[in-house]
């Protein structure tokens, strides 16, 4: 079959920097085509070529052909008339893709007509049509909504609605789910499948989640320093790759489905696009480096039936050994001395309104009754979605105050009854570590000055010889101390954040996001790092996530928050493997592994709209609007409970608890 | 990855080497043209204003009654006034009173905007509260009409009170910007950090928020420069602040630019020091904002 998108030797440079240098790829109808890579690595550059939507500044070069016209160099009046009807874009924020001030319908319609000839108002019955296609419930008023009444997954939804608008030949999905939920995620992903079976289109996906790809694409392609390192059948790529950089993404990826394998980071950082090294730009991060490889960049070598790997030593390459898995340890018991106990935590928020006399118009209950306990040398994972309450919960405890209702007790002390020494005293003993490393490192101060800030405080007068140790413990060189943070990659980064953090010897070490910013081969050598940190240390962490599979590599136990409440906690695997409360359960299987094979068996439990606002929460469970299964297994009868009664926390195994009134455990992952 | 003894040993010699902040700023500074031209200029006319009386054979009290209105000659380097005083004598003493004023003046100006807003923008509630209350307190007064009542106690030898007069009258504007500035600083996730890790806000706001509005506060300061030496000069010009005998650049402006069209060195080099004085110390606030900005240095 002839390809619908051909990209033959694509480069593109922004005057000395490479972004692209050289892709070749095809897509024929109806074939997925996953374009996987870290940032920096030129997946996202590729795609704007293709659209010809670069900035002036960048030069073009190789052949783009839809059909049988070339695009690289056509008038822009030809662009245009392919835009939007041949070649469509899903982009990564559905906030700015949609223009605030038109109304959905609007904008979909404009997108009907500008390739159509029709009338305005059968423009405005196709864009019904297409949201009600794209799942989006009362499709006739929601057209008339503006974007920004829209939740992030609906406003994506919307957003591929206009991408199908006029049957294109071609999508492509740049990112669409990276910034959004899991369970959300699901839903779009789902959404595209049947956009994709709607039109016949050809998808392009490009994305940094190997899991997404997975369960995906048909064919996969990995770039790497702005080339095609790797290309191949979705299966070749899993399971039989050539290429080490493929090995060691793959590696370096926790999974949900496996708890405890160590990962294998890759060392180094991706070059920078203005400084490539000689030969084979991976080599100076490459565990199989050999001499040979620094001579010149090695091509795309057919390594199997339409699979080709970058590598001259592709022959060797072996799929990662599945570690073998060391006889599950016998869990210690939890250790008796608790660090941290927060019980019947509780926080609103007042939403106001009016500029010179505030009303009160309602209340946000961020967190409404939350519980749990870590103890000493121990993980707590606390994940949930946006909206979930974790990051008010964090910054409760942090702040070191009274909680509005509840008790937080930080290392044996209660902190409502705090004086303001021992509030410094136990600033000490818990130290933070944010999601955005850059955030949170004062641009304007020096990495010696950033960590021996802690010092200070604390009364230490020659911070020197601490900080230099500090600088080695997370693996970075001393000399490093008279650098800017802004000259850090963002992994080197968060090492200093880390660095700071543990500066005092804390015991409790909180951590929001640690390692969400991050690149995945990056984050797999940070994880290692805190792992690694908490054994010599013997420190206790409180780590917050959005990311499950995180969770269960890291954590000891796991707390997953709904809409302010925990639904359900527990010993790690027991959660991960016998999820009990039907949340979990979803959103554990909303969760892509990097496994085509088991992707595709999978069975998904897809959760209805959208997390209800946190305002107005449902009367009693406050996850039935959503719950499967309330809405599928439960009898009317049963239901009565869901409704009238908020279900607390029951164990229902030793150290596994679920807040479901019928809570039953199920395998998922 | 641990390093050996001897190179741990390496890495503490290269800790301990590590500049302090003023250090990294006077280097970066020193570093660029821009700055180093700026400071030799500013240099010079500080050696010019307070050295020159040394070597010129005239007082700037001196009259020479046989020279009235004279164009330079090797007698008079730039000329004499209508009264027979000597034009350089009279405006290096006017440059040492117009640049003390005005640098004094615009760094007490600047200094109070950044404490009192980022104070106000930090803390907030009641400390904001009473803060902005004052501000808009000065904000209103009218600062022209206080200074010209205030000027007779600016006696010979008052001009210190006169600086403070003038700063007090200067910073309001920038400490509500400072202000709004501070809130958003506040948000941001290190100076969170900072406070989780203990550290007392009075030192957050001096170690944290003002060095991040330091951009905003040299270049307020630069401004702050030409306003105040401005501002000297229109008060003197109508007669307030430095009185004769005495003579600022103010003053002589005012007298030159009666003569100024027949008699252009009453006039014209006394605007040309004013002109190269205001440039040089926009040159050092270009640099130092560069120099305390660690990122300006790796756009270019």
């Amino acid at each position: 079959m002839k390809p619908v998108l051909e990209v033959s030797d694509l480069t593109v440079s922004f005057g000395d920097v490479h972004a692209v240098r050289g892709v070749s790829w095809s897509v024929r109808r109806g074939e997925v085509l996953g374009i996987v890579g870290e940032s920096g690595s030129g997946k996202s550059v590729t795609s704007a070529a293709i659209m010809g939507l670069l900035p002036p500044g960048a030069k073009v070069t190789g052949s783009v052909r839809l059909h049988d016209t070339e695009l690289i160099g056509a008038p822009e009046r030809a662009l245009n008339s392919f835009r939007g009807r041949s070649i469509s874009m899903v982009f990564q924020d559905p906030l700015s893709a949609l223009t605030p001030v038109y109304r959905v319908g609007d904008q979909i319609a404009e997108a009907v007509r500008v390739h159509q000839r029709v009338s305005k108002e059968a423009a405005q019955v196709k864009a019904v049509e297409l949201l009600d296609l794209v799942g989006i419930p009362r499709p006739a008023e929601r057209a008339l909504a503006f974007p920004h009444e829209f939740s992030g997954g609906m406003r994506q939804r919307v957003v591929i609605a206009m991408a199908i608008a006029n049957d294109p030949d071609v999508i492509i999905c740049d990112e669409p789910t990276t910034a959004l939920d899991v369970t959300i995620q699901a839903q779009v992903l789902d959404v595209l499948k049947l956009a994709q079976a709607r039109t016949g289109a050809a998808i392009i996906m490009i994305t940094h989640d190997l899991g997404v790809v997975a369960g995906f694409a048909d064919r996969v392609m990995v770039m790497y320093a702005g080339r095609s390192v790797e290309v191949g059948a979705v299966d070749d790529i899993y399971y039989r790759m050539r290429m080490p950089y493929t090995v060691g993404l793959l590696g370096s990826v926790p999974r949900v489905d496996s708890g405890g394998r160590p990962l294998t980071p890759i060392e180094g950082n991706p070059p920078s696009p203005a400084a490539l090294p000689p030969g084979c730009p991976f080599a100076p991060r490459c565990p199989m480096r050999i001499d040979a490889c620094d001579d010149e960049e090695p091509p795309l070598f057919p390594v199997g039936d339409g699979h080709h790997a970058a590598c001259i030593r592709w022959e060797e390459v072996r799929p990662h050994e599945p570690a073998r898995q060391p006889p599950a340890p016998d869990r210690a018991p939890r250790s008796e001395r608790t660090v941290l106990e927060v019980s019947g935590l509780v926080k609103d928020y007042p939403l106001v309104k009016g500029a010179v006399f505030k009303r009160r118009v309602g209340t946000v209950h961020a967190v409404a009754g939350v519980s749990f306990d870590v103890r000493e040398g121990e993980t707590l994972g606390l994940v949930g979605e946006s909206g979930s309450g974790k990051t008010t919960t964090l910054t409760q405890i942090l702040e070191l105050t009274a909680p509005q209702e509840g008790a937080i007790v930080v290392l044996g002390h209660d902190a409502a009854r705090l004086d303001r020494a021992r509030r410094t005293a136990i600033r000490r003993d818990m130290q933070v570590v944010f999601q955005d490393p850059l955030a949170a490192l004062d641009p304007r101060m020096t990495v010696y000055d950033i960590l021996a800030e802690p010092l200070r405080t604390h009364g230490t007068r020659e911070p020197g010889r601490r900080v230099a140790e500090l600088l080695d413990l997370v693996g970075l060189h001393p000399s490093h101390a008279a650098r800017h943070p802004q000259s850090f990659s963002g992994g080197q980064r968060q090492r200093i954040g880390i660095a700071r953090a543990l500066a005092l010897e804390p015991r409790l070490l909180v951590l929001d996001e640690p390692v969400s910013a991050l690149d995945v081969s990056i984050q797999a050598g940070v994880l290692n790092l805190l792992g690694s940190l908490r054994a010599r240390l013997g420190l206790s962490y409180l780590f917050v996530a959005h990311d499950l599979a995180v969770v269960r590599h890291i954590a000891d136990r796991v707390a997953v928050m709904y809409l302010g409440r925990i639904a359900e906690i527990g010993r790690v695997d027991a959660v991960y493997d016998a999820p009990a409360h039907p949340y979990t359960q979803a959103l554990l299987s909303a969760i892509p592994v990097p496994d085509p094979v088991r992707e595709r068996s999978r069975e998904r439990i897809l959760l209805e709209g959208d997390l209800p606002s946190p305002a107005d929460p449902p009367s009693g469970c406050r996850f039935r609007t959503r719950c499967p299964k309330f809405r599928a297994e439960l009898t009317p009868d049963e239901r009565v409970l869901c409704v009238d009664v908020e279900p607390e926390v029951r164990a229902v195994a030793d150290d596994h608890g679920a807040a479901c009134h019928y809570a039953k455990s199920r395998e998922v992952v | 990855m641990t390093l050996s003894e001897e190179q741990l040993a390496e890495g503490f010699g290269a800790v301990s080497k590590v500049p302090s902040r003023t250090r990294v700023v006077a280097r970066r500074f020193f570093a660029s043209t821009q700055g180093r031209i700026g400071f030799a200029v500013l240099a010079l006319m500080f050696l010019l204003a307070f050295a020159g009386p040394l070597i010129s054979p005239w007082s700037y009290t001196d009259k020479d009654f046989t020279a009235f209105m004279q164009p330079p000659s090797t007698r008079h380097w730039f000329g004499t006034l209508q009264t027979g005083s000597d034009v350089f004598a009279v405006t290096l003493r006017g440059m040492q009173k117009s640049l003390v004023v005005g640098l004094l003046a615009a760094l007490i100006s600047t200094a109070l905007a950044a404490v009192v807003g980022s104070f106000g923008g930090y803390f907030l509630g009641w400390t904001d509260r009473t803060l902005s209350w004052v501000t808009d307190l000065l904000l209103v007064l009218p600062a022209f009409l206080v200074l010209a009542i205030l000027s007779p106690v600016f006696g010979p030898g008052q001009w210190a009170l006169f600086v403070v007069m003038l700063a007090l009258f200067l910073w309001m504007v920038t400490s509500k910007i400072v202000r709004g500035m501070a809130i958003s600083v506040k948000q941001r996730e290190f100076v969170q950090a900072a406070r989780y890790m203990g550290v007392p806000p009075v030192r957050i706001i001096f170690r944290h928020v003002i060095p991040n509005l330091s951009s905003l506060l040299i270049v307020d300061a630069t401004l702050n420069v030409s306003t105040a030496i401005l501002t000297e000069t229109s008060l003197s010009y109508f007669g307030f602040g430095i009185q004769p005998p005495d003579v600022s650049f103010g003053t002589l402006i005012a007298d030159g630019s009666k003569t100024a069209v027949y008699a252009p060195w009453t006039f014209w080099f006394v605007a040309g020091l004013l002109v190269v004085t205001v440039l040089a110390v926009n040159l050092i606030g270009d640099a130092l904002r560069d120099a305390f900005d660690p990122s300006s240095g790796r756009r270019r």
